[in-house]
Protein backbone atom coordinates (compact mmCIF):
# COMPACT_ATOMS: atom_id res chain seq x y z
CA UNK A 1 0.00 0.00 0.00
CA UNK A 2 0.87 3.61 -0.62
CA UNK A 3 2.36 5.43 2.53
CA UNK A 4 2.91 9.18 2.37
CA UNK A 5 5.03 10.92 4.72
CA UNK A 6 7.12 13.80 5.60
CA UNK A 7 10.79 12.96 6.59
CA UNK A 8 13.38 15.86 7.41
CA UNK A 9 11.02 18.23 5.37
CA UNK A 10 10.48 16.59 2.17
CA UNK A 11 7.20 14.26 1.29
CA UNK A 12 8.07 11.08 0.76
CA UNK A 13 5.82 8.12 -0.89
CA UNK A 14 6.40 4.78 -1.14
CA UNK A 15 4.28 1.27 -2.15
CA UNK A 16 5.14 -1.24 1.01
CA UNK A 17 3.99 -3.39 3.11
CA UNK A 18 1.98 -2.77 6.15
CA UNK A 19 4.17 -5.00 7.68
CA UNK A 20 7.19 -2.81 7.23
CA UNK A 21 8.45 -1.13 10.54
CA UNK A 22 9.51 2.44 10.20
CA UNK A 23 13.29 1.51 10.86
CA UNK A 24 13.76 -0.76 7.62
CA UNK A 25 11.56 2.13 5.55
CA UNK A 26 13.41 4.80 6.55
CA UNK A 27 17.11 2.90 6.32
CA UNK A 28 16.21 0.83 2.85
CA UNK A 29 13.55 2.96 1.34
CA UNK A 30 14.81 5.74 1.85
CA UNK A 31 18.03 5.19 2.46
CA UNK A 32 19.05 7.22 5.64
CA UNK A 33 21.26 4.88 7.40
CA UNK A 34 21.44 7.24 10.33
CA UNK A 35 18.77 5.73 12.41
CA UNK A 36 19.97 2.57 13.67
CA UNK A 37 18.51 -0.75 13.65
CA UNK A 38 19.37 -2.36 17.18
CA UNK A 39 17.90 -4.58 19.18
CA UNK A 40 14.13 -5.48 17.63
CA UNK A 41 12.70 -5.34 20.62
CA UNK A 42 12.14 -1.10 21.81
CA UNK A 43 14.41 -1.37 24.60
CA UNK A 44 18.19 -0.49 23.40
CA UNK A 45 16.47 3.17 22.34
CA UNK A 46 19.09 3.07 18.62
CA UNK A 47 16.29 3.40 16.37
CA UNK A 48 15.04 6.49 17.76
CA UNK A 49 13.25 9.20 15.45
CA UNK A 50 11.15 11.55 16.12
CA UNK A 51 7.34 11.57 15.07
CA UNK A 52 5.83 15.38 15.44
CA UNK A 53 8.18 15.93 17.56
CA UNK A 54 8.56 13.17 19.86
CA UNK A 55 10.84 10.68 20.24
CA UNK A 56 9.71 6.88 19.41
CA UNK A 57 11.21 3.79 18.68
CA UNK A 58 11.30 3.25 15.19
CA UNK A 59 11.49 -0.70 15.58
CA UNK A 60 8.42 -0.71 17.30
CA UNK A 61 6.50 1.10 14.85
CA UNK A 62 5.00 0.06 11.21
CA UNK A 63 5.84 2.45 8.62
CA UNK A 64 2.06 2.73 7.62
CA UNK A 65 1.38 4.04 10.95
CA UNK A 66 4.04 7.24 10.23
CA UNK A 67 1.76 8.38 6.68
CA UNK A 68 0.38 11.34 7.22
CA UNK A 69 2.78 12.74 9.71
CA UNK A 70 6.32 14.13 10.03
CA UNK A 71 8.89 12.32 11.07
CA UNK A 72 12.32 13.71 11.60
CA UNK A 73 16.14 11.51 11.81
CA UNK A 74 20.03 12.58 12.73
CA UNK A 75 20.09 13.28 9.39
CA UNK A 76 17.85 16.48 10.23
CA UNK A 77 19.95 17.19 13.68
CA UNK A 78 22.48 19.15 10.98
CA UNK A 79 20.41 22.03 9.62
CA UNK A 80 23.47 22.64 6.97
CA UNK A 81 24.66 25.94 8.94
CA UNK A 82 26.83 23.15 11.06
CA UNK A 83 26.48 21.08 13.71
CA UNK A 84 23.69 20.81 16.31
CA UNK A 85 25.34 21.84 19.95
CA UNK A 86 23.96 18.27 21.05
CA UNK A 87 26.11 16.60 17.93
CA UNK A 88 28.92 19.29 19.14
CA UNK A 89 28.53 18.34 22.91
CA UNK A 90 28.76 14.42 22.13
CA UNK A 91 32.37 15.19 20.17
CA UNK A 92 33.54 17.49 22.12
CA UNK A 93 32.86 15.48 25.39
CA UNK A 94 33.87 12.15 24.05
CA UNK A 95 30.31 10.84 24.35
CA UNK A 96 30.68 7.85 21.90
CA UNK A 97 32.96 5.51 21.60
CA UNK A 98 31.03 2.88 18.78
CA UNK A 99 28.85 5.13 18.05
CA UNK A 100 26.06 3.02 17.33
CA UNK A 101 23.71 4.12 20.50
CA UNK A 102 24.22 7.88 19.50
CA UNK A 103 21.80 8.90 16.82
CA UNK A 104 18.81 7.51 19.09
CA UNK A 105 20.98 9.12 21.87
CA UNK A 106 21.14 12.44 20.24
CA UNK A 107 17.50 12.57 19.27
CA UNK A 108 15.95 11.59 22.94
CA UNK A 109 18.48 14.23 24.15
CA UNK A 110 17.66 17.05 21.50
CA UNK A 111 13.89 16.71 22.48
CA UNK A 112 14.87 16.64 26.19
CA UNK A 113 16.52 20.21 25.84
CA UNK A 114 13.61 21.50 23.64
CA UNK A 115 11.75 21.36 26.48
CA UNK A 116 13.51 21.73 29.06
CA UNK A 117 16.99 23.76 28.43
CA UNK A 118 18.34 23.00 32.00
CA UNK A 119 17.91 19.54 32.73
CA UNK A 120 20.45 18.59 35.96
CA UNK A 121 22.08 15.19 35.56
CA UNK A 122 19.34 12.83 36.76
CA UNK A 123 16.71 14.29 34.41
CA UNK A 124 19.01 13.32 31.65
CA UNK A 125 19.75 10.06 33.05
CA UNK A 126 16.10 9.55 33.27
CA UNK A 127 15.30 10.80 29.99
CA UNK A 128 17.79 8.65 27.89
CA UNK A 129 17.05 5.52 30.40
CA UNK A 130 15.40 4.17 26.79
CA UNK A 131 18.52 4.24 25.01
CA UNK A 132 21.34 2.21 25.62
CA UNK A 133 24.94 2.51 25.29
CA UNK A 134 27.49 -0.27 25.95
CA UNK A 135 30.69 1.87 25.38
CA UNK A 136 30.56 4.84 27.66
CA UNK A 137 28.87 4.01 31.15
CA UNK A 138 26.43 6.93 30.36
CA UNK A 139 29.06 9.80 32.25
CA UNK A 140 30.86 11.12 28.78
CA UNK A 141 26.87 11.44 27.54
CA UNK A 142 25.21 12.84 30.46
CA UNK A 143 27.96 15.96 30.10
CA UNK A 144 27.59 16.00 26.44
CA UNK A 145 24.22 16.69 27.05
CA UNK A 146 24.94 19.41 29.63
CA UNK A 147 27.54 20.84 27.11
CA UNK A 148 24.92 21.39 24.68
CA UNK A 149 22.78 23.05 27.86
CA UNK A 150 25.34 25.28 28.67
CA UNK A 151 26.05 25.87 25.22
CA UNK A 152 22.50 26.73 24.00
CA UNK A 153 21.98 28.97 27.49
CA UNK A 154 25.56 30.77 26.76
CA UNK A 155 24.22 31.55 23.19
CA UNK A 156 20.80 32.88 24.07
CA UNK A 157 22.98 34.84 26.79
CA UNK A 158 25.08 36.41 24.53
CA UNK A 159 22.49 37.69 22.06
CA UNK A 160 22.44 40.89 20.70
CA UNK A 161 19.58 43.18 22.26
CA UNK A 162 17.12 42.85 20.07
CA UNK A 163 17.59 39.71 18.27
CA UNK A 164 15.32 37.03 18.03
CA UNK A 165 16.22 32.87 18.65
CA UNK B 1 15.41 -9.95 11.93
CA UNK B 2 12.35 -9.88 13.46
CA UNK B 3 9.48 -9.21 11.22
CA UNK B 4 5.53 -10.06 11.77
CA UNK B 5 3.50 -12.38 9.50
CA UNK B 6 1.89 -10.15 6.96
CA UNK B 7 -1.53 -8.83 7.51
CA UNK B 8 -3.62 -6.21 6.40
CA UNK B 9 -4.02 -2.22 7.48
CA UNK B 10 -6.64 -0.08 7.34
CA UNK B 11 -6.93 3.54 9.58
CA UNK B 12 -10.34 3.63 11.54
CA UNK B 13 -11.65 7.52 11.38
CA UNK B 14 -13.65 7.15 14.29
CA UNK B 15 -14.74 4.31 17.10
CA UNK B 16 -17.64 3.52 14.70
CA UNK B 17 -15.61 2.62 11.90
CA UNK B 18 -13.58 0.64 13.99
CA UNK B 19 -16.22 -1.55 15.52
CA UNK B 20 -17.23 -2.00 11.97
CA UNK B 21 -13.70 -2.89 10.52
CA UNK B 22 -13.82 -5.08 13.44
CA UNK B 23 -16.91 -6.77 12.85
CA UNK B 24 -16.40 -7.08 9.19
CA UNK B 25 -13.25 -8.94 10.06
CA UNK B 26 -14.15 -10.83 12.74
CA UNK B 27 -11.50 -12.44 15.32
CA UNK B 28 -8.73 -12.22 13.31
CA UNK B 29 -8.31 -8.41 13.30
CA UNK B 30 -6.35 -6.59 15.96
CA UNK B 31 -6.98 -3.04 17.34
CA UNK B 32 -3.20 -1.12 17.17
CA UNK B 33 -2.65 1.81 19.20
CA UNK B 34 0.73 2.87 20.25
CA UNK B 35 1.84 -0.83 19.11
CA UNK B 36 4.21 -1.80 22.05
CA UNK B 37 2.75 -4.65 23.32
CA UNK B 38 1.51 -6.03 19.87
CA UNK B 39 3.68 -5.40 17.24
CA UNK B 40 6.53 -7.22 19.66
CA UNK B 41 3.96 -10.20 19.94
CA UNK B 42 3.80 -10.16 16.35
CA UNK B 43 7.39 -10.04 15.80
CA UNK B 44 7.88 -13.06 17.61
CA UNK B 45 4.72 -14.71 15.62
CA UNK B 46 3.00 -14.74 18.79
CA UNK B 47 0.24 -13.02 17.71
CA UNK B 48 -0.55 -13.26 13.89
CA UNK B 49 -3.52 -10.95 13.23
CA UNK B 50 -4.68 -10.67 9.32
CA UNK B 51 -5.86 -7.46 9.87
CA UNK B 52 -4.94 -4.52 11.46
CA UNK B 53 -6.97 -2.07 12.92
CA UNK B 54 -5.26 1.82 13.53
CA UNK B 55 -6.84 3.45 16.09
CA UNK B 56 -4.51 6.46 16.31
CA UNK B 57 -6.18 8.83 14.64
CA UNK B 58 -9.22 8.42 17.36
CA UNK B 59 -8.34 11.48 19.14
CA UNK B 60 -11.71 11.90 20.90
CA UNK B 61 -10.58 8.64 23.23
CA UNK B 62 -7.70 10.70 24.42
CA UNK B 63 -8.41 12.40 27.82
CA UNK B 64 -8.08 12.53 31.37
CA UNK B 65 -12.04 14.43 32.62
CA UNK B 66 -13.88 14.40 35.72
CA UNK B 67 -17.12 12.92 34.59
CA UNK B 68 -19.91 12.18 37.04
CA UNK B 69 -17.71 11.75 40.48
CA UNK B 70 -14.98 9.69 38.49
CA UNK B 71 -11.66 10.40 36.36
CA UNK B 72 -12.29 8.95 33.27
CA UNK B 73 -9.33 7.87 31.03
CA UNK B 74 -9.64 7.53 27.13
CA UNK B 75 -8.42 4.30 26.07
CA UNK B 76 -6.21 5.98 23.50
CA UNK B 77 -4.25 8.05 26.02
CA UNK B 78 -0.76 7.80 26.46
CA UNK B 79 1.14 6.92 29.23
CA UNK B 80 3.32 9.83 29.18
CA UNK B 81 -0.56 12.11 29.58
CA UNK B 82 -1.29 9.75 32.17
CA UNK B 83 2.46 10.69 33.87
CA UNK B 84 1.82 14.50 33.53
CA UNK B 85 -1.77 14.55 34.11
CA UNK B 86 -2.00 17.44 37.10
CA UNK B 87 -5.97 15.84 37.22
CA UNK B 88 -4.61 12.42 38.09
CA UNK B 89 -2.15 13.42 40.59
CA UNK B 90 -4.46 15.31 42.23
CA UNK B 91 -6.62 12.31 43.38
CA UNK B 92 -4.40 9.80 43.03
CA UNK B 93 -0.14 9.15 43.65
CA UNK B 94 -0.45 6.23 42.41
CA UNK B 95 -0.46 6.96 38.82
CA UNK B 96 2.50 9.16 38.90
CA UNK B 97 4.41 6.57 40.67
CA UNK B 98 3.61 3.53 38.30
CA UNK B 99 3.88 5.71 35.51
CA UNK B 100 7.42 6.71 36.51
CA UNK B 101 8.75 3.07 36.50
CA UNK B 102 6.64 1.89 33.02
CA UNK B 103 9.33 0.97 30.24
CA UNK B 104 11.23 4.57 29.51
CA UNK B 105 10.16 8.06 28.25
CA UNK B 106 10.30 7.44 24.95
CA UNK B 107 8.10 4.01 25.03
CA UNK B 108 5.70 6.19 27.36
CA UNK B 109 5.34 8.66 24.33
CA UNK B 110 3.72 5.86 22.44
CA UNK B 111 2.23 3.40 24.31
CA UNK B 112 -1.67 3.59 25.63
CA UNK B 113 -3.25 2.73 28.85
CA UNK B 114 -6.23 0.66 26.35
CA UNK B 115 -3.26 -1.19 24.92
CA UNK B 116 -1.77 -2.13 28.00
CA UNK B 117 -4.77 -3.13 29.75
CA UNK B 118 -5.79 -5.08 26.98
CA UNK B 119 -2.43 -6.82 25.90
CA UNK B 120 -3.19 -7.61 29.84
CA UNK B 121 0.35 -9.11 30.20
CA UNK B 122 0.56 -10.64 33.49
CA UNK B 123 3.33 -8.50 34.70
CA UNK B 124 1.93 -5.20 33.59
CA UNK B 125 1.59 -2.47 36.05
CA UNK B 126 -1.08 -0.66 35.43
CA UNK B 127 -3.43 -3.57 35.27
CA UNK B 128 -2.58 -3.70 39.07
CA UNK B 129 -3.23 0.36 39.53
CA UNK B 130 -6.90 -0.85 38.17
CA UNK B 131 -7.34 -3.61 40.36
CA UNK B 132 -5.94 -1.52 43.53
CA UNK B 133 -8.51 0.94 42.78
CA UNK B 134 -11.62 -1.40 41.56
CA UNK B 135 -11.90 0.51 38.00
CA UNK B 136 -14.37 0.20 35.45
CA UNK B 137 -13.65 -0.66 32.20
CA UNK B 138 -16.22 0.72 29.68
CA UNK B 139 -16.58 -1.84 26.82
CA UNK B 140 -18.58 -0.71 22.93
CA UNK B 141 -19.86 -2.51 20.04
CA UNK B 142 -22.12 -1.64 17.89
CA UNK B 143 -24.85 -3.04 19.79
CA UNK B 144 -23.80 -0.62 22.63
CA UNK B 145 -21.85 -0.12 25.36
CA UNK B 146 -21.27 -2.89 28.73
CA UNK B 147 -19.12 -2.13 31.81
CA UNK B 148 -17.14 -4.87 33.19
CA UNK B 149 -15.06 -4.64 36.82
CA UNK B 150 -11.49 -4.26 36.25
CA UNK B 151 -11.11 -7.29 38.51
CA UNK B 152 -13.33 -9.21 35.72
CA UNK B 153 -11.62 -7.64 33.07
CA UNK B 154 -8.66 -10.26 32.27
CA UNK B 155 -9.59 -14.07 32.05
CA UNK B 156 -6.45 -15.36 32.42
CA UNK B 157 -2.73 -14.39 31.05
CA UNK B 158 -3.20 -12.30 27.28
CA UNK B 159 -6.30 -12.86 27.43
CA UNK B 160 -9.57 -10.11 28.57
CA UNK B 161 -13.23 -10.20 28.16
CA UNK B 162 -13.07 -8.17 25.26
CA UNK B 163 -14.78 -9.78 22.50
CA UNK B 164 -13.92 -10.00 18.65
CA UNK B 165 -16.26 -6.79 17.87
CA UNK B 166 -15.67 -5.14 21.09
CA UNK B 167 -13.38 -1.97 22.09
CA UNK B 168 -12.24 -1.40 24.90
CA UNK B 169 -13.21 2.43 25.22
CA UNK B 170 -12.52 4.02 28.53
CA UNK B 171 -11.26 3.41 32.05
CA UNK B 172 -13.02 4.57 35.16
CA UNK B 173 -11.56 5.22 38.37
CA UNK B 174 -13.40 6.26 41.36
CA UNK B 175 -12.50 9.61 42.97
CA UNK B 176 -12.47 8.62 46.97
CA UNK B 177 -11.88 12.00 49.17
CA UNK B 178 -9.29 11.58 52.20
CA UNK B 179 -7.86 8.59 50.50
CA UNK B 180 -3.96 8.31 49.75
CA UNK B 181 -2.53 6.13 47.32
CA UNK B 182 0.95 4.82 46.12
CA UNK B 183 2.77 2.63 43.86
CA UNK B 184 6.27 0.25 44.40
CA UNK B 185 8.24 -1.58 42.05
CA UNK B 186 11.18 -3.79 41.60
CA UNK B 187 12.54 -4.22 38.07
CA UNK B 188 16.32 -5.35 37.34
CA UNK B 189 16.85 -2.49 35.01
CA UNK B 190 15.57 0.70 34.82
CA UNK B 191 12.73 -0.02 32.46
CA UNK B 192 12.24 -3.49 32.80
CA UNK B 193 8.88 -5.62 33.17
CA UNK B 194 8.22 -6.00 36.91
CA UNK B 195 9.85 -8.29 38.87
CA UNK B 196 7.07 -7.61 41.80
CA UNK B 197 4.93 -4.34 42.24
CA UNK B 198 1.88 -3.07 44.24
CA UNK B 199 -0.13 -1.17 44.07
CA UNK B 200 -2.88 0.40 46.56
CA UNK B 201 -5.09 3.09 48.18
CA UNK B 202 -6.30 3.51 52.01
CA UNK B 203 -9.18 5.45 52.47
CA UNK B 204 -9.14 6.53 56.72
CA UNK B 205 -11.89 7.92 59.19
CA UNK B 206 -9.81 8.87 62.20
CA UNK B 207 -7.45 6.49 62.07
CA UNK B 208 -9.64 3.02 60.87
CA UNK B 209 -9.34 2.20 57.43
CA UNK B 210 -12.54 2.81 56.25
CA UNK B 211 -11.66 1.00 52.15
CA UNK B 212 -8.44 -0.05 50.72
CA UNK B 213 -7.58 -1.36 47.64
CA UNK B 214 -4.38 -3.79 46.99
CA UNK B 215 -3.15 -4.63 43.71
CA UNK B 216 -0.57 -6.91 42.90
CA UNK B 217 1.71 -7.83 39.34
CA UNK B 218 3.85 -10.51 38.20
CA UNK B 219 3.19 -12.50 41.48
CA UNK B 220 0.64 -14.67 40.38
CA UNK B 221 -2.15 -13.66 41.97
CA UNK B 222 -5.95 -13.38 40.33
CA UNK B 223 -7.08 -10.80 38.52
CA UNK B 224 -4.09 -8.62 39.90
CA UNK B 225 -5.85 -8.09 43.43
CA UNK B 226 -5.70 -9.30 46.89
CA UNK B 227 -8.98 -9.09 48.42
CA UNK B 228 -8.46 -11.31 51.36
CA UNK B 229 -5.67 -9.39 52.71
CA UNK B 230 -8.22 -5.97 52.08
CA UNK B 231 -10.71 -7.69 54.09
CA UNK B 232 -8.43 -8.13 56.83
CA UNK B 233 -7.16 -4.38 56.93
CA UNK B 234 -10.86 -2.97 56.65
CA UNK B 235 -12.20 -1.63 59.66
CA UNK B 236 -8.73 -2.00 61.62
CA UNK B 237 -6.24 0.94 62.72
CA UNK B 238 -3.66 1.64 60.22
CA UNK B 239 -0.98 0.68 62.46
CA UNK B 240 2.51 -0.45 60.96
CA UNK B 241 1.50 -3.96 62.54
CA UNK B 242 -1.56 -4.20 60.77
CA UNK B 243 -0.14 -3.48 57.61
CA UNK B 244 2.52 -5.76 57.68
CA UNK B 245 0.14 -8.28 58.37
CA UNK B 246 -1.57 -7.25 55.43
CA UNK B 247 1.27 -7.88 53.52
CA UNK B 248 2.15 -11.29 55.19
CA UNK B 249 -1.78 -12.25 53.93
CA UNK B 250 -0.56 -11.13 49.61
CA UNK B 251 2.79 -12.80 50.55
CA UNK B 252 1.18 -16.27 51.36
CA UNK B 253 -1.53 -15.45 48.48
CA UNK B 254 0.84 -15.06 45.84
CA UNK B 255 1.63 -18.00 43.52
CA UNK B 256 4.70 -16.12 41.42
CA UNK B 257 6.69 -18.35 38.50
CA UNK B 258 10.00 -18.74 38.75
CA UNK B 259 11.77 -17.27 35.62
CA UNK B 260 15.06 -15.60 35.11
CA UNK B 261 13.51 -12.34 37.00
CA UNK B 262 13.85 -14.31 40.52
CA UNK B 263 12.64 -17.22 42.11
CA UNK B 264 9.59 -18.39 43.84
CA UNK B 265 10.66 -16.86 47.74
CA UNK B 266 12.32 -13.98 46.45
CA UNK B 267 8.78 -12.57 44.48
CA UNK B 268 7.15 -13.85 47.32
CA UNK B 269 9.12 -11.61 49.97
CA UNK B 270 8.45 -8.72 47.02
CA UNK B 271 4.71 -8.87 47.32
CA UNK B 272 4.95 -8.94 51.35
CA UNK B 273 7.39 -5.86 51.11
CA UNK B 274 6.26 -3.97 48.23
CA UNK B 275 2.53 -4.14 49.99
CA UNK B 276 3.52 -3.46 53.14
CA UNK B 277 5.30 0.16 51.94
CA UNK B 278 2.90 0.81 49.44
CA UNK B 279 0.02 0.88 52.22
CA UNK B 280 2.27 2.75 54.18
CA UNK B 281 3.12 5.35 52.30
CA UNK B 282 -0.87 5.16 51.60
CA UNK B 283 -2.14 5.93 54.82
CA UNK B 284 0.50 8.31 55.16
CA UNK B 285 -0.92 10.35 52.44
CA UNK B 286 -4.67 9.89 53.25
CA UNK B 287 -3.64 11.76 56.92
CA UNK B 288 -1.83 14.41 54.57
CA UNK B 289 1.32 13.59 55.18
CA UNK B 290 3.90 14.51 52.43
CA UNK B 291 5.40 11.44 51.83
Amino acid sequence: MDVTMNVNGDEVTRDVEPRLLLVHFLRDELRLTGTHWGCDTSNCGACTVWIDQQPVKSCTTLAVMAGGHDVRTVEDLDPGTGLDPVQEGFMLEHGLQCGFCTPGMMMTARWLLDKNPDPDEATIRECISGNICRCTGYENIVRAVRWAANHEADATANQPEGASA
Amino acid sequence: MQVPAPFEYERATSVDHALALLERHGPEARVIAGGHSLLPMMKLRLARPEMLIDINDLSDLDYIKIDSGEIAVGAMTRHVSILDSALLAEHYSIFREAEKVIADPIVRNRGTIGGSFCQADPSEDLSAVGAALRATMVIRSSSGTRTVAARDFHDGPYQTLVGPAEMLVEIRFPIRPGSGSAYEKVERRAGDWAIAAAGTFVRLDGDTVADCGIGLTAVGVEHFACGAAEDFLRGKQATADNIAAAGQICHDAADPQADQRGPVDYKRHLARELVTRALTRSAARARGEKV
